[in-house]
């Protein structure tokens, strides 16, 4: 298939009714909007409902309904909307029901901006509703990377029963680039055996609710940790780039991780031995990436669009400790190639006359 | 005359109080639903609360939707089960406080459900709290010196609310004698025949007493709700639109 | 590697026009990123679009020192200037510039009155194509009628072909190789 110029915001519209999606429920706000706007005209062509919610407590509580009821649904949202999201989140985690939510991520906490951000990675990693639950959060990082993993997302989350959430961000969601799309596929509803539906003669009773109603508090324990060992075994994904010989290891997903990458090559053209591990799932976080670190490797230099460094708690629990973690973060702005170089340099410097 | 249990209601003992209304209500759509031939149709969207308690009582699929949400999570599931009959059952904490804004927006969009609300006043399960319907004077365990119109606002009235708005149908009935439950069983009647007929949003509220929250009996309940609320919120039809499918 | 600003007000069609340079460079098999400005301001406000045109991976999709800055009015101008690589082309709708105004003396220039063009044509709106066309002359990063016909197919593609966009585009590229022309005789 020929590849066409589009933003990514609609390669993920796009490519997600082409996985069977054929349910969405948005609000606007920047800079995700693109994705309703296009829902808006396109969704009606593949026989789907695309509606504009009052809020985005309400597009997450209809598609509530509308997962349940077995369709491939999608609700997207940015920051302030993504918080609003977090109810629903958690009802779809404790009812074991399959859906897809994208954060397009903005800066800053309350209002923020309508900037490029990862600061919604602990919001994202941990939770980010109330109780005990997480999901598989997928970081695309790019326009291409972004309709391959709207098109994979459905799937996992109907593998394991339990939402998925894409964390795109403000950069990859604006941009254009060249994109191949999938192949259109129907999803056929009801066919998971535990769908809502109407009651006919002789079926059993199906009730959706919370999970551990219907287990009891012996049983679903045992349940939950076996789903979470399970997701946590078999959905760590990443890349790495040069990380054999590395004595510095750039941690960057998303956006900041293609800027990385220039910096790896930079890096090394001036004699600095830079490698990337680049997290394509973000939770489960790839900790399988940093078992092989080889001696050689002197520290992990997290790079983020945020203030606080907030993937560096995982970069230390997945290294368990034994190397220095320090973070690049920048707020507003994309990470700069030279200034990843500098301060993977400075950092080198200093672990060498701690030495 | 024959009295008989309809098919979709099971033989179980109930989590309600002694002379709560929602039983009544149960029954009224289990009849409804059995004369009109959907009993096999019915998918039913419940808030947690009392309302709750329908669960064990019923023999049809439901989904437990989060405090608030059961009429939007509702217009979800019908998004995707069109030939199914899907009723939100909600209280009025759940449909008038919390989620009153997807009750209008339902309403707005006309989604082609039926909102049953279950108003008895108060916050039943959490306790008895004050709640948007709550009347003035009332004694709750959040207005313990009674609902004070200007500390608390005016009672909610949803048929002030929705009167003028583009849907098929909005009527109030009440539970408390044989001719009001006969009224509001033929109600909800209606509103699924609307649905069936996709002539979309249908919003049927039902007075119910609570006895327990209100500090009484349940016969002293009744003649509260004839002499004291149904004097607020009248009973009748109020929307009939009988028109066109959405 | 290739990378340029394209700015104006919002409605002079910048982001659409950076759009359409991507689309043609990724036409012929290069790597392209197009960004938008985007936020608060619509029509009206300052808009801008940045390209990027490479043989390989392209980091990230912001410029920070464009080869080309093709600009419309004068805000937009003030505001990138400062921007543009030493020895870079300003491409300038001197339409919307005060005559008289003094540039950096370490760039290059192509200067044309777009506005006037596009009013010319009885086509107010295709200012942003007539900057393409002085563009597609004075960067020979594509030839003139793939461009044009790039131009044409991004239009047909929303059902809004027009035939002026043709004239105005004809018009800025034989004004950008007057320019072209002279800067080679003054090279040799």
């Amino acid at each position: 298939m020929a590849k066409v110029l589009m933003k990514g915001n609609e390669a993920l519209a796009e490519s997600a009714m082409r996985a069977g999606c054929r349910f969405f429920s948005g609000y606007p706000i920047t800079p995700q909007s693109e994705i309703l706007e296009y829902m808006s005209w396109r969704m009606p062509e593949y026989n789907g409902e695309c509606i504009q919610t009052e809020s985005e407590v309400a597009g997450i509580n209809m598609l509530f309904g509308a997962a349940a009821a077995g369709a491939r649904a999608l609700t997207t949202s940015s920051g302030p909307g993504f918080s609003l999201k977090q109810e629903g989140i958690s009802y779809l985690a404790a009812d074991d029901i399959p859906a897809v939510i994208v954060d397009v991520m903005r800066i800053g906490s309350g209002l923020g901006d309508v900037f490029q951000g990862q600061g919604d990675y602990w919001q994202l990693t941990r939770g980010g509703g109330h109780g005990d639950y997480r999901t598989v959060v997928f970081a695309p990082a790019g326009v291409q990377e972004n309709a391959d993993i709207a098109y994979a997302a459905f799937d996992v989350a109907e593998k394991y029963r339990h939402p998925v959430i894409i964390a795109s961000d403000a950069a990859i969601g604006q941009m254009a680039e060249a994109v191949e799309l999938p192949e259109r596929k129907e999803h056929d509803i009801g066919t998971g055996g535990w769908e809502l539906k109407s009651r006919k003669n002789g079926e059993e009773q199906r009730h959706i609710v919370n999970v551990y109603y219907h287990m009891g508090a012996d049983r679903y324990p045992t349940f939950l940790l076996d789903k979470y060992r399970r997701m946590t075994a078999e959905q760590q994904r990443w890349e790495c780039l040069r990380t054999a010989d590395a004595e510095i290891i750039l941690v960057a997903y998303g956006i900041s991780s293609r800027v990385c990458k220039q910096a790896v090559k930079d890096g090394r053209a001036e004699g600095l031995k830079l490698g990337l591990i680049r997290p394509i799932t973000l939770w489960p976080f790839p900790s399988r990436a940093f078992e092989k670190s080889g001696p050689q490797v002197k520290g992990f230099l997290s790079v983020e669009m945020n203030i606080l460094g907030q993937m560096t708690d995982d970069i230390i629990l997945a290294t368990g400790g034994r190397y220095p973690v320090k973070y690049y973060g920048e707020f507003a702005n994309v990470p700069d190639a030279g200034v990843c170089v500098e301060r993977a340099e400075a950092f080198l410097r200093e672990i060498r006359g701690k030495i | 005359m024959t009295l008989r249990k309809p098919c979709t209601i099971k033989d179980v003992h109930t989590g309600w109080c002694q002379g709560c209304g929602h039983g009544i209500v149960v029954r009224c759509i289990a009849e409804a639903a059995e004369q009109l031939g959907v009993s096999d149709r019915i998918v039913a969207v419940m808030d947690v609360a009392c309302g709750a308690f329908i669960e064990s009582t019923v023999t049809y699929n439901y989904l437990g939707a989060a405090h608030g949400r059961p009429i939007i999570a509702a217009a979800g599931v019908k998004r995707v089960l069109k030939d199914d009959v899907v009723i939100a059952h909600a209280g009025d904490g759940s449909a008038y406080a919390i989620g009153i804004e997807s009750t209008i927006h339902a309403a707005l969009r006309n989604e082609n459900i039926l909102a049953l609300v279950v108003n008895n006043c108060v916050f039943g399960m959490t306790g008895g709290q004050m709640s948007p319907t709550s009347i003035i004077g009332q004694r709750t365990t959040s207005s313990p010196s009674g609902r004070s119109a200007v500390r608390d606002g005016s009672p909610f009235d949803v048929v002030k609310t929705l009167r003028h708005f583009d849907i098929a149908y909005l009527s109030r009935g009440s539970v408390d004698s044989p001719q009001e439950v006969e009224r509001t069983q033929s109600m909800i009647k209606k509103a699924l025949q609307k649905q069936l007929d996709k002539e979309g949003f249908c919003l049927v509220e039902v007075l119910s007493p609570c006895p327990t929250n209100w500090g009484t009996t349940p016969l002293n309940s009744l003649k509260k709700l004839r002499e004291e609320i149904k004097p607020l919120f009248p009973v009748g039809e109020y929307i009939d639109k009988g028109g066109q499918p959405v | 590697m290739t990378e340029l600003i394209i700015a104006g007000f919002g409605g002079q069609g910048v982001s659409v026009a950076g759009f359409i340079l991507a689309e043609a460079a990724m036409g012929l098999g290069w790597t392209v990123t197009w960004f938008p400005s985007y936020g608060a301001e619509m029509r009206g406000g300052t808009a801008n679009s940045h390209v990027k045109i490479a043989d390989g991976e392209i980091a990230s999709p912001y410029v920070t020192k464009p080869d080309y800055l093709i600009i419309l009015n004068e805000t937009s101008l003030d505001k990138f200037e400062k921007r543009l690589k030493p020895g870079g082309m300003l491409v300038i709708n001197t339409s919307l510039v005060r005559t008289g105004r003094g540039y950096r003396k370490d760039i290059k220039f192509a200067r044309l009155p777009a506005t006037e063009i596009a009013i010319g044509f009885n086509n107010a709106k295709g200012a942003n194509i007539a900057m393409l066309g002085a563009f597609c002359a004075v960067s020979r990063i594509f030839e003139p009628e793939y461009l044009r016909n790039a131009v044409d197919s991004h239009f047909a593609g929303k059902g809004k072909h027009n035939p002026k966009n043709a004239l105005c585009f004809n018009a800025g590229f034989e004004s950008g190789m007057v320019i072209y022309e002279h800067m080679q005789t003054a090279e040799a």
